[in-house]
């Protein structure tokens, strides 16, 4: 079967460093697949390629078999890719609802719209509240998204994940932040979701990554060094060496 | 209704009714206050649509209150001096120039602009209206520097804007229309896309919003109802000179929209009020004060003159310390 996500020979540098390293990489359909690897090893840079923020110096990304590769931010989202920010990224003086919305609004359609009100749409309205439930913020839905903690936060980056029934979801480091209980919160919710989209996760927290990934991939100074199955990853000598061996 | 309704109706129906009740009895005067006041709220409502919405401070709105009334003046000209038809008189083909040529201009001008960020955002729509203001200042046909005085007024079936009080019920028409129209905009989805992109602009694209193609066309928005603004501005003060749409009168209009109270729709409208109010309060009491050194101490102190400098430092003290301007102190009471 044809990957959802295919990255071959990809390249980017800022200066001299070497951010992105000839990398290849693949997410098959309804997989968890997990990067690791120490900070600065170009994780944040690979997934702003992905979602078209940030240009490959060289180097193709294919999408649902289409090479999306100088395709706009805007268009891939629409293709179906979605990604969450590891610096919490909102629209902090909007309600928490009204962030939901605009996300559902986004895969919807119909941005084009000057008449009716957007807040007494009740499409938009029941779909951002039903999310705000599922990650558990219904309470606050009134409140504005500056109001919240940082771990809400981060359940907000999740629910507009969600909103987009994205295809492929990009998520940089939905644990960056959290204490213990919070991570096992989202670790659960990210469980949940786990098969119904295809996810290409980043993640610092071990424990979290041998838990959900199906395949892990072990990101250093911007080349993968070894991709496999969790069991693959934990007896790879080389990755022991350059990274888990480090943490231990 | 919230608090906030009830003082933009209230605010609204003073605005209707005390300066007909001032022409009545016989202060003209302040009848045609309220009418500059009027229009030039209009035009800050338009601005509002994209500074306070849209988060892009645009410094070159002068020029699409100039091109409106340009767009009164130059047919008029031509029906007067060449003897073009009676269509050049037509306030529905005023309207129509004015509202054509500000929105081809917002639309050239806004591809270009909108794809700068910040400060640079702020220069080039400056320059830009400088561009407009040069252009017109060549054209010796149309008085170039001197301005051109408009022999006659937009004709409307069953309206004669010779009356100061139709013009002025065209213009308090006008503004609540505007008013209403970018209330429906801002609240509808695309409204909410624009605002998203002021407050996170990669994040909106990242939903799968092209922001740009959103931020242009409140651009052009903007841009067509500041025009319609400059045509009924033209219709009022029968006179226009490029000095209308210099960085002045833009940066005016921006003064007017902070000062209210940005992102809110009576901000404007408050705006412009106290800052034609200000404006003349402050000429008065300096002239007042004039007259009375004169005749007391003998000093002729040509005070009056000097009045932008209590102003710019009122204005100043206001938009420091009132966080959301004139709207900013009446909602601080709601929470
Ligand atoms: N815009 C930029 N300009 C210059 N250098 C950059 C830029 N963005 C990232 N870098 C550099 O590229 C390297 C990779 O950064 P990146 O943020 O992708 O790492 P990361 O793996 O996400 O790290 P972390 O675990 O800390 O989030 C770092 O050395 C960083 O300093
Ligand atoms: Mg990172």
């Amino acid at each position: 079967m044809a990957a959802l996500l295919d990255i071959s020979g990809l390249n980017k540098s800022f200066g001299g460093i070497k951010a992105t390293d000839d990398l290849n990489l693949s997410v098959e359909p309804g997989e968890l697949h997990a990067i690791i690897g120490p900070n600065g090893a170009g994780k944040t840079t690979l997934i702003s390629q992905l979602c078209g923020l940030q240009r490959p110096d060289t180097g193709a990304i294919r999408f649902k078999g289409r090479d999306v590769t100088h395709v706009p931010p805007h268009r891939r989202a629409r293709l179906g890719m979605t990604r969450s920010y590891q610096i919490t990224s909102l629209i902090m003086e909007m309600s928490v609802r009204d962030n939901i919305a605009l996300a559902v609004q986004a895969r919807d359609g119909h941005a084009f719209r000057f008449i009716a009100a957007a807040r007494k749409d009740r499409r938009l309205r029941e779909q951002a509240d039903a999310l705000l439930a599922r990650v558990g913020l219904q309470a606050k839905a009134d409140m504005k998204a500056v109001a919240l903690s940082h771990g809400e936060h981060r359940h907000m980056e999740i629910a507009i994940a969600l909103a987009s029934q994205a295809e492929l979801m990009l998520l940089d480091e939905p644990m960056a932040g959290l204490g213990s209980e919070e991570t096992k919160a989202m670790v659960k919710l990210l469980k949940g979701i786990k098969g119904k989209h295809s996810i290409l996760l980043i993640e610092h927290d071990m424990d979290a990554v041998f838990a959900l990934a199906d395949r892990i991939s072990v990101l250093v100074y911007g080349h993968i060094i070894a991709t496999g199955t969790p069991d693959d990853i934990r007896s790879n000598s080389a990755v022991q060496q350059a990274y888990l061996g480090e943490d231990a | 209704m919230t608090r906030k309704t009830w003082i933009t109706l209230a605010a609204m129906v003073a605005l209707a009714v005390l300066p007909p009740v001032f022409y009545w009895t016989g202060n003209a005067f302040y009848l045609d206050l309220a009418t500059r006041l009027t229009i030039l709220a209009i035009a800050a409502v338009s601005l509002n649509l994209i500074l306070g919405y849209g988060g892009l401070i645009s410094f070159g709105h002068a020029a699409y209150l100039g091109l409106g009334a340009y767009a009164v003046g130059i047919p008029a000209y031509h029906w007067l001096y060449d003897g073009i038809g009676d269509w050049a008189t037509n306030g529905f083909v005023h309207i129509g120039l004015a509202v054509a040529i500000t929105s081809t201009f917002a639309l050239i001008t806004g591809a270009i602009c909108l794809r700068t960020r910040g400060v640079y955002f702020i220069m080039i729509t400056m320059a830009f209206a400088q561009m407009i203001y040069y252009l017109i200042v060549s054209i010796e046909t149309y008085g170039g520097d001197d301005g051109l005085v408009i022999d006659t007024r937009s004709e409307f079936p069953g309206l004669n804007l010779d009356k100061p009080l139709q013009l002025f019920g065209l213009a308090y028409v006008s503004l609540v229309v505007v008013m209403l129209l970018v209330n429906m905009i801002v609240n509808s989805r695309f409204g909410m896309v624009l605002q998203a992109a002021k407050g996170n602009n990669e994040r909106t694209v990242t939903l799968g919003f092209n922001t740009y193609i959103f931020q242009l066309v409140a651009y052009v928005i903007s841009g067509a109802i500041a025009g319609y603004a400059g045509a009924l501005l033209g219709n009022f003060t029968t006179f226009i000179s490029p000095e209308m749409m210099d960085w002045r009168t833009s940066g005016e209009l921006m003064f007017m929209v902070i000062l209210g109270g940005t992102a809110t729709i009576l901000g404007p409208v408050l705006g412009s009020a106290a800052f034609i109010l200000l404006e003349e309060i402050l000429v008065d009491s300096l002239t007042w004060v004039e007259h009375l050194l004169d005749g007391i101490l003998g000093m002729k102190i040509e005070l009056s003159n000097y009045w932008h400098l209590p102003f710019g430092l009122l204005l100043i003290i206001i938009v420091l310390y009132v966080r959301g301007g004139l709207m900013g102190l009446i909602n601080r009471k709601e929470d």
